[in-house]
């Protein structure tokens, strides 16, 4: 499996595999697995991508898809906390800037992270700290990185909140963060992670705990902040609206993998992956007329110790039986190139592919 | 009565006819406390002035120093055989509207009736033969369902309270259940820790349909669920409510869902309803700017419309305290039509087209309730700055020629008709739309002044 996932990389990405690439960030062959009693669980089992600065990616799947633990990957978090007692397994190479993380010193990597790269995170109520005010948790973030006495450290954070969109900022700066409504604190949330200007922000689920009305403030900011700070984006969510608002590529995972990755139009107009399908099918759309059924996916995603043989969507998938001598069980599909910048990994040809969906999947939603 | 039962006995697939002479005998054990089954289209259930508040109490002495109004004041009918959804963000009393109606809350004041009985202030006992009809699905399938149970325990649980001895024994009823909501009938002895959260929620309405309700209250049966499970399940609710003739009350915060599911639709914002629609009406021509907004807050999974972001409409901060809600119409301090009138009149809900009730002093997509005050609040100024022209234009646009022509029905109408009135006001109120800034000179003191005046004539264009 580990050969076959390798060539999959080299089929998705041709790329040098020694040399330092050209990419702002590039992911390559990553792997993280955390051993169990019961097994070894498979989150992350081989994914490559690429990101360049100006762009955001949307990382879209199914919960335990591996979409998060992808990000703290990325963040190199893995490695510092502890599994039961063991350690996460992480392999393959994550390149920011140049510089290989992975194999990285990891006091380097700790220097890096908030200044280069930055998350913010779901749930904005147990990322803060309850004890600090929020400005002495934004001042924290600015001084670890900034030679800079306290106060123009608090200037700094009072210019954050007001960029963020908190009212009177000079006062909720002193606030604590159950002072704070849900949108507020992510708006915090976001302030802290932007402080230190990063170059490539990780957003995993950042708008799941909040109303519609403050996600479209959310989502907004975040696209305002892009530009004005140009920075990398990925933005993790099982939200297909959400990504489509904002991403300019698109990833699909499911079972640790990619088994879709392309640029935005061409995954929701042309998608080339059955689980793409299922995807787009089960979600009702305010901006169509009225479906009469849902399409869903059947049965429910795989246990990440156990994958199916073969390609990992085949007990889910409808046409698991389209391709030839049972290859849809026995052997994993490699992403492909299906057309400019868009893989899939699938055994049916792309003639098979494009005419179900031209056919079969387009005209029922 | 022994008809519907009979009618919903046969139109489940799974059944033998065992389960149909089951559900007649159901019936009769339940020492009929109802007189009669309402007939589709017939009102189920009816709310007239429910309210629920929290009281806020401080102190040694624990005395009371204010209350949360959670609920304050909804008026609603749910017909039978239909799906009502209810919408809004969190902390707006949806999900404590779908305790009081299930009554696992004591409502504060109001009345509810169940099938024409007053069911406000039944007690424990009271109630009992009234749960066998009303059953609730509950959000999250990880905390509603007891672990040290095994799913036959927790699906044969209703029978058990009521009671009740299907036709050929618990076990078999609770399996054929299993089956109707796609389970495994085998996984009768499991535990829920064995189930994933799809399946989980299938446990949670198998037992929710186990005495066969009338009425079936889910509160946000699906957002716990993983996009492809979400679609099982809302497949799942809409078939079991074709064949068992299930009416819904679904209280959700996904738009895009309850839009699916719905045939009606509230939208609520704190503790009020201020939009009650059809599902058809609401979604092509809301009236409610709040409906407004939150629609357009939907993220839309098409990537093609990232540039017509100028077709959304952000609100202001964040929802007011439910403690000490705004005066006037709730939601006067984010609303960019916002006017003296809002800030002093309640809105009342009015049925301004057939299935359409909004609770709004100037609607969209509708004439101006109140086309004399045109002053815009400070509020409402800035609210309007996050909104763009385009929009303002567009609704300024569609209200001028909704009202143009109920002006001219008015003048077909009577000759006396203040047929001339009408589209005066309508080009003021499109000219003040367009130029919000304009009109900011005219600033708070004529605000005051046009107060008094004003209410008792937007009195008088309602009553129209």
């Amino acid at each position: 499996m580990t050969e076959l996932s390798k060539t999959g990389a080299a089929v998705g990405e041709p790329t040098d595999a020694s040399s330092a690439p050209t990419s702002f960030l590039e992911v390559r062959d990553l792997k993280v697995h955390f051993p169990t009693d019961d097994g070894l669980v498979k989150s992350v089992d081989g994914l490559s991508f690429k990101l360049e600065k100006g762009k955001t990616l949307g990382i879209v799947g199914e919960s335990g898809s591996g979409k998060s633990v992808t990000s703290l990957g990325i963040m190199g978090l893995h490695t510092a906390g502890q599994y039961g007692k063991r350690k996460a397994q992480i392999s393959g190479e994550i390149w920011l800037n140049g510089t290989e993380l992975l194999s990285a010193d990891p006091d380097h990597v700790r220097r890096m992270r908030g200044r280069e790269m930055a998350m913010i995170f779901q749930d904005p109520l147990s990322a803060l700290h309850p004890y600090y005010t929020i400005g002495a948790q934004i001042v924290e973030a600015y001084r670890i990185h900034h030679d800079v006495d306290k106060k123009t450290a608090k200037r700094r954070a009072v210019e954050m909140l007001d960029r963020v969109g908190i009212p009177q900022p000079d006062k909720r700066v002193d606030s604590y963060p159950h002072e704070f409504s849900g949108g507020m604190r992510q708006r915090a949330m976001i302030a802290m992670s932007l402080v230190n200007n990063p170059e490539l922000l990780i957003a995993d689920e950042p708008t799941t705990a909040l109303d519609v009305t403050v996600q479209a403030q959310i989502l907004d900011l975040i696209r305002d902040l892009q530009k004005e700070f140009g920075s990398a984006v990925i933005i993790i969510t099982h939200d297909l609206g959400v990504v489509a608002e904002l991403a300019d590529d698109i990833l699909v995972m499911y079972g640790g993998r990619c088994v879709e990755r392309g640029p935005a139009e061409k995954v929701f107009y042309e998608p080339r992956h059955p689980y793409t399908w299922g995807l787009l099918g089960s979600m009702p759309r305010l901006d169509r007329d009225q479906q009469e059924r849902l399409i869903p996916v059947k049965g429910s995603p795989p246990s990440l110790i156990n994958i199916p043989s073969g390609c990992a969507f085949n007990p889910r998938c409808p046409y698991a039986d389209v391709p030839k001598d049972n290859l849809t069980r026995t052997v994993r599909p490699e992403l492909t190139e299906v057309a400019d910048k868009h893989w899939a990994a699938c055994h049916m040809s792309q003639e098979q592919r494009e005419r179900i969906w031209t056919e079969e999947i387009a005209p029922k939603l | 009565m022994s008809e519907n039962a009979e009618d919903k006995a046969v139109s489940i697939p799974a059944q033998s006819d065992g389960a149909e002479a089951s559900s007649t005998d159901t019936k009769a054990s339940g020492t009929a406390t109802l007189s009669k089954d309402a007939a589709p289209g017939e009102t189920l259930l009816k709310v007239t002035g429910l309210q629920k508040h929290f009281p806020i109490k401080k102190g040694l002495l624990q005395r009371q120093v204010g209350a949360v109004r959670a609920v304050d004041g909804l008026d609603f009918e749910v017909r039978s055989g239909e799906t009502l959804g209810v919408v809004g963000e969190s902390g707006c009393g949806k999900s404590t509207m779908g305790r009081l109606i299930t009554r696992l809350l004591e409502p504060t004041a109001g009345k509810i009736e169940f099938e024409g009985k007053d069911i406000t202030h039944l007690g424990v006992s009271g109630m009992r033969p009234m749960r066998r009809d009303v059953q609730m699905i509950f959000q999250d399938p990880y905390s509603s369902l007891n672990p040290r149970h095994t799913i036959g325990t927790i699906v044969g649980a209703p029978f058990r309270l009521q009671g009740v001895e299907p036709e050929g024994g618990v076990k078999k009823e609770v399996q054929r259940l299993l089956s109707v909501v796609g389970l495994n009938p085998e996984h009768y002895n499991r535990y829920p820790h064995e189930f994933s959260g799809g399946q989980r929620q299938r446990i949670g309405i198998a037992r929710a349909l186990a005495l066969k309700p009338k009425l079936v209250v889910a509160d946000e049966p699906v957002s716990a669920l993983d996009v492809s499970i979400q679609a099982q399940v809302v497949n799942l609710m809409d078939d079991l409510q074709e064949e068992l003739g299930l009416t819904y009350v679904i209280i959700a915060h996904d738009l895009s869902v309850v839009r699916h599911v719905s045939d009606r639709i509230a939208v609520m914002y704190l503790g009020k309803i201020v939009e009650l629609a059809d599902r058809d009406s609401l979604y092509r021509a809301p009236m409610h700017p709040y409906t407004k907004a939150l629609m357009s807050a939907v993220p839309i999974p098409d990537p093609r419309r990232k540039s017509a972001k100028s077709e959304r409409i952000l609100l202001k901060g964040d929802v007011p305290s439910p403690i000490a809600p705004p005066s006037g119409c709730r939601f006067h301090t984010r609303c960019w039509k916002a006017t003296e009138i809002c800030r002093t009149t309640e809105p009342v809900l009015l049925e301004l087209q057939p299935g359409q009730r909004v609770a709004c002093h100037h609607p969209e997509n509708f004439e101006d309730q109140a086309p004399q005050d045109t002053v815009l609040l400070t509020a409402a100024k800035e609210a309007a700055e996050l909104v763009a022209d385009e929009v303002l234009a567009e609704s300024a646009e569609t209200s001028a020629a909704v009202a143009a022509e109920l002006a001219e029905e008015t003048a077909e109408a009577s000759a006396e008709a203040s047929a001339a009135d009408t589209p005066a006001d309508t080009a003021e109120e499109s000219a003040r739309e367009n130029t919000p800034a304009e009109a900011s000179d005219a600033g708070s003191d004529s605000e005051a002044g046009s107060a008094t005046g004003s209410e008792t004539e937007s009195q008088e264009s309602t009553d129209k």
